[in-house]
């Protein structure tokens, strides 16, 4: 039995302004959310993914298109209707009441009864590891536990689904990691369906059960971390997640769905292609930076191409290596994990060699 | 090391020294145009009423008796002046009703303003400060010119059959309400703008967010948010309003008086300066004691809230 999805978009448009001022923030989008699942809207900022979170929570309505919610349309349904509730990239606590009585504004608005609130607050309190703060200001508190009241008060109401603006963008780097953390154990733990929306690709790969990819208003590719990772639909989801190296080439010939591509900086390279792909003449082969290693340029065994070093960026966990290829043009990166007492095996300026490991190259669409 | 906190006194009482050398023009009109008159004021309030006007050097409470009490002229017993009394209550209703009705109209008018556009904010406040550019007295003649029973409202309505005679707004309460309220709303909607203006607007969507409908997020989120203008707001409407004069004398008549028309009668046809002393200090006291209450009142929901 085909679950119902927790949310649907259907040729959902949002169109900002009108005439020639018309900017479409969200355009002819589709996409499904399933249910208890951690979904990430993913893009740069000013790719429409926001709007798409507004529209969702009901904030703006869309200019066309139908907006499901458990199978039924809500697009007209003003936000305090609609059983789903937002985490504020500002956080947007009330400064007016207590941490307790921010938690317990929404179950106060659905009319429940005090004793159901405050048990429920309580509890709150303490899935967030807050109670010993309930009677503080909001204004009293740490931006990391402003975070975890904004949670707690957008959890309380129990929303069908949860949405997360960014949420995490303001918090300083180790309260973002254990943040991250915490909102897969909450979303574990509460099972509610999380759409979470970042610019960080990084965030986006380490929690999320499925990603989006958004660019102009478009939905680019959705697919799991790995699939966004290791076969990006096209050049810009390839160039927005990871560090990414890109090389011109010609496919000579297609055995089981690995090509084999002639490139004029690396000579014929391996490379694996998307399903259903037929491609002939110039394509664009992606390069993971860490899937490449520096070797001797005299090595021709392994050494699939040469370059003069130009850049060493030492990154603690690794180190990052900036190749200037024998083209003189493409910039190649790689990055090599650093391994104890170990100096650095290349010096800037020298001639280097660079390997690629098997599988390394995937030719992209179009 | 040890002169050093000897210096540091000298330079604090330098500085001390040079502030009220500073502040010297400001604490001189505040003595010679605000605490000196008042003084006056309270002084003559215990006199005796001149022939003219004017007073007589002989300490008497009459003029402080006379504020709620008259005294018959011929038996010479004291009774409750009634007049004074309906003339107190009226002034204390009206300005509460003008208050309140600035406050209705104004809060809806301070929002708009404060959601438009930034660079459109501009134009909006402009366009409330333009009753400034024109003296009262015309603005109050004009609206005379609309009510009046052969102004324009009555006479189209006469025109176009919905009537067959005038009706009475002139020389009514209503007419001061109407005027005072007009005059009144700039003070309401300035202050309230101010304090919109600041209010984080994401708030109001999280309140949305949480299940609040439109009426309860005015009343849960914005209105204690905006307490402050909204305070300060009632006090610059309710304050001139309690002592307006110039509205209530033309379009309330000879007969509709408020406490301002009251103590200018005394000044002036009344030659009663003592009574009118008595009055002025009345509607002082009357004032506080309102600001009292209500910043109190105002100011307790505050600690609570925010």
């Amino acid at each position: 039995m085909a679950e119902l999805n927790a949310v649907e978009i259907r040729q959902v448009s949002k169109i900002f302004g009108f005439g020639e001022f018309a900017f479409a923030a969200v355009d002819n989008t589709s996409v499904s959310i399933r249910q208890n699942e951690f979904f990430t809207l993913l893009g740069p900022s000013g790719c429409g993914k926001t709007t798409l979170l507004r529209l969702i929570a009901g904030f703006e309505y869309p200019t066309s298109g139908e907006i499901m919610l458990n199978g039924e349309d809500i697009a007209a349904m003003p936000p305090f209707k609609r059983p789903i509730n937002t985490v504020f990239q500002s956080y947007a606590l009330f400064p007016h009441m207590t941490v307790a009585e921010n938690i317990g504004f929404g179950l106060a608005m659905l009319g429940k009864p005090k004793p159901e609130i405050k048990d429920r607050v309580d509890a709150m309190l303490k899935l967030v590891r807050m109670e010993a703060l309930a009677g503080r200001r909001t204004s009293q508190i740490s931006g990391g536990q402003q975070q975890r009241v904004a949670l707690a008060r957008a959890l309380a109401p129990q929303p069908k689904v949860l949405l997360l603006d960014e949420p995490l963008s303001a918090l300083d780097y180790k309260l973002r990691k254990d943040m991250q953390i915490e909102l897969k154990r909450l979303q574990a733990e509460t099972g509610i369906t999380f759409i979470f929306v970042t610019h960080d690709q990084e965030e986006a790969l380490t929690m999320s059960d499925r990603i989006a990819v958004m660019s102009s208003g478009k939905i680019l590719q959705v697919g799991n971390p790995r699939e966004i990772y290791d076969a990006p639909a096209d050049r810009f989801v390839a160039d927005f997640i990871g560090e990414t190296n890109f090389l011109k080439g010609w496919i000579s010939s297609v055995r089981n769905g690995i090509a084999d591509v002639d490139t004029p900086v690396a000579g014929r390279i391996s490379a694996t292609m998307p399903q259903d792909f037929h491609a002939e003449g110039e394509v664009t082969v992606v390069l993971r930076p860490e899937h490449a290693t520096l070797c001797a340029p005299d090595q021709s065994i392994v050494s699939q191409m040469t370059g003069k070093l130009e850049n060493v960026v030492y990154f603690g966990t690794d180190t990052h290596y900036h190749v200037r290829l024998s083209d003189g043009e493409t910039l190649f990166t790689l990055r090599e994990q650093n391994k104890p007492l170990q100096s650095a095996r290349f010096n800037q300026g020298d001639t280097v060699g660079i390997a690629l490991e098997a599988n390394a190259a995937r030719v992209l669409r179009n | 090391m040890a002169d050093m906190p000897g210096t540091i006194e000298a330079e604090k009482s330098r500085d001390i020294r040079k502030r009220w050398l500073l502040s010297l023009p400001a604490l001189l009109i505040i003595l010679v145009a605000s605490t000196g008159p008042l003084l006056i004021v309270l002084v003559y309030s215990f006199l005796t009423p001149g022939a003219y006007g004017d007073v007589q050097w002989l300490p008497s409470l009459d003029g402080w008796i006379g504020v709620v009490m008259e005294k018959d002229i011929f038996d010479g017993t004291v009774s409750l002046a009634d007049a004074h009394v309906s003339i107190f209550m009226r002034s204390v209703m009206l300005s509460l009703a003008t208050t309140v009705l600035t406050l209705l109209v104004g809060f809806p008018t301070a929002y708009f303003i404060a959601t438009r556009p930034e660079k459109t904010r501009e134009l909006w406040l402009f366009l409330i400060t333009i009753p400034f550019w024109t003296n009262l007295l015309i603005r109050t003649f004009a609206i005379l010119e609309i009510i009046r029973n052969e102004g324009l409202i009555n006479g189209l309505m006469l025109k176009s059959g919905l009537i067959s005679k005038p009706i009475q707004m002139l020389f009514t309460d209503g007419a001061i309400l109407t005027g005072m309220v007009y005059v009144y709303l700039p003070l309401m909607v300035l202050p309230l703008y101010a304090s919109m203006e600041k209010l984080d607007f994401r708030l109001v969507e999280a309140a949305y967010d949480l299940y609040a409908t439109p009426f309860r997020v005015l009343r849960k989120i914005i209105f204690p948010l905006v307490k402050p203008g909204v305070i300060a707001g009632s006090i610059l409407v309710f304050i001139p309003a309690l002592g307006a004069y110039v509205t209530p004398s033309i379009l309330g008549g000879g007969k509709n008086m408020m406490l301002g028309n009251l103590i200018e009668l005394q000044f002036g046809q009344g030659r009663n300066w003592p009574l009118g002393s008595a009055l002025s200090i009345t509607l002082m006291l009357i004032v506080m004691a309102a600001l009292l209450v209500y910043v109190r009142n105002a100011g307790s929901q505050g600690s609570r809230h925010g």
